[in-house]
């Protein structure tokens, strides 16, 4: 039973998710695939942090009609984005091309990734940092580790007993 | 022993920079890619008159040009317009208006009420040849050269700041262009170059 509601509640929200799109109509499935696709993939230039499927403004309702019309003629997806990209540049696009000045872009995870990996590497090879470890002792200095470590095991025997 | 505290210290310091320079650019100004390009093609109907039509011909029919995007409903238009009043009058240059999803009466009864900057303007009234111009957000305002190329954008109203420092230098610019290609203003328009041939450089 609460699954039934469940499952009425999500059937009735359901228009409610696809309101923006609804609109345009394409002839089959495929086509309306690709529109769902090609206006996620789009930036709403007025609305910031929202692609052309989520917006109801008025740039973002003609931007997907031209989509759907560009749509009808049967223009590929890499028209339709070139279109859009040659008009309103390429942050328009989600998925930004790989270019010169979106090295760094591109770049910056594989970046951070090799910074991490280094120190990890190195801390996992030297634990206690450079030139601390054991080969940093003077032979003065270990032969007192010695003496206190024989003091301690002596210490820890008695209270034993 | 000193790098492992100067380096964090370092890596904060660049952070700070780096978001403090990204706060203050505004995230609407989208670099157009238009720049340098030549303008989109198009036919509308003119504003005043719907029979006349208002195509990519006339910005390109003077050395220098200034295509406004604006519309009746546009609240920052509103706040532009009276220096578009100033730079038509001035006689600075020749300005056209691309009316945007706008209604054509309330677009008439605006320029009525406001004034007319415009030698012309274009009716666009579902948008379509705005997204050819990249046009996201009005006012918006476009400096044409001859050669019909796209030589600046300005997204928001056009401010004497920006007229002062980008535009007059470039306009300047262009009108040396055209001088040198040829081009000079047809009769009757303001900014016409005088005379007809001033080659050897006479202007220092």
């Amino acid at each position: 039973m609460r699954t039934l509601y469940a499952l009425a509640l999500l059937a009735l929200s359901l228009p409610t998710l696809a309101a923006p799109i609804a609109v345009f109509e394409l002839p089959n499935a495929e086509a309306e695939k690709r529109f769902r696709t090609l206006s996620a993939e789009l930036r709403c230039l007025v609305c910031q942090g929202q692609s052309l499927a989520d917006s109801n403004s008025d740039f973002a309702y003609d931007l997907r009609s031209v989509i759907h019309g560009m749509l009808l003629e049967g223009k590929s997806d890499a028209e339709i984005l070139d279109f859009m990209s040659a008009r309103y540049g390429d942050s328009v696009l989600y998925d930004p091309p790989l270019k010169p000045y979106t090295l760094l872009l591109w770049g910056a995870p594989l970046l951070l990734l090799g910074a991490g990996g280094w120190l990890l590497w190195r801390t996992l090879r030297n634990p206690a940092g450079e030139g601390r470890g054991r080969a940093g002792l003077s032979d003065e200095e270990r032969a007192r580790l010695a003496v206190l470590l024989q003091e301690n095991k002596q210490e820890n025997k008695g209270e034993d007993a | 022993m000193q790098a492992r505290f100067i380096i964090p210290l370092a890596v904060f310091v660049a952070l700070v920079a780096i978001f403090a320079v990204g706060l203050k650019r505004d995230p609407r100004e989208v670099p157009s890619p238009l720049i340098d390009k030549p303008i989109p093609t198009y036919t509308l109907p003119n504003l005043q008159v719907p029979e006349t039509g208002f195509d990519q011909g006339l910005l390109t029919a003077q050395p220098v040009a200034l295509l406004n995007v604006w519309a009746s409903w546009c609240t920052a238009c509103r706040q532009e317009h009276p220096f578009m009043m100033e730079l038509a009058r001035s006689g600075a240059l020749t300005i056209y208006g691309l009316n945007y999803k706008d209604e054509r009466d309330d677009a008439l009864a605006w320029l009525a009420r406001h004034g007319n900057p415009y030698t012309a303007s274009g009716f666009d009234h579902s948008g379509r040849v705005a997204i050819d111009w990249g046009v996201y957000g009005v006012p918006e305002s476009f400096l044409v050269d001859f050669n019909g190329k796209i030589r600046y954008k300005v997204i928001g109203p056009l401010d004497r700041q920006t007229w002062e420092l980008k535009l007059k230098p470039l306009i300047a610019q262009i009108r040396a262009e055209a001088q040198a290609a040829g081009r000079t203003a047809p009769v009757g328009v303001s900014d016409a170059a005088p005379g007809v041939s001033a080659p050897q450089g006479a202007a220092q």
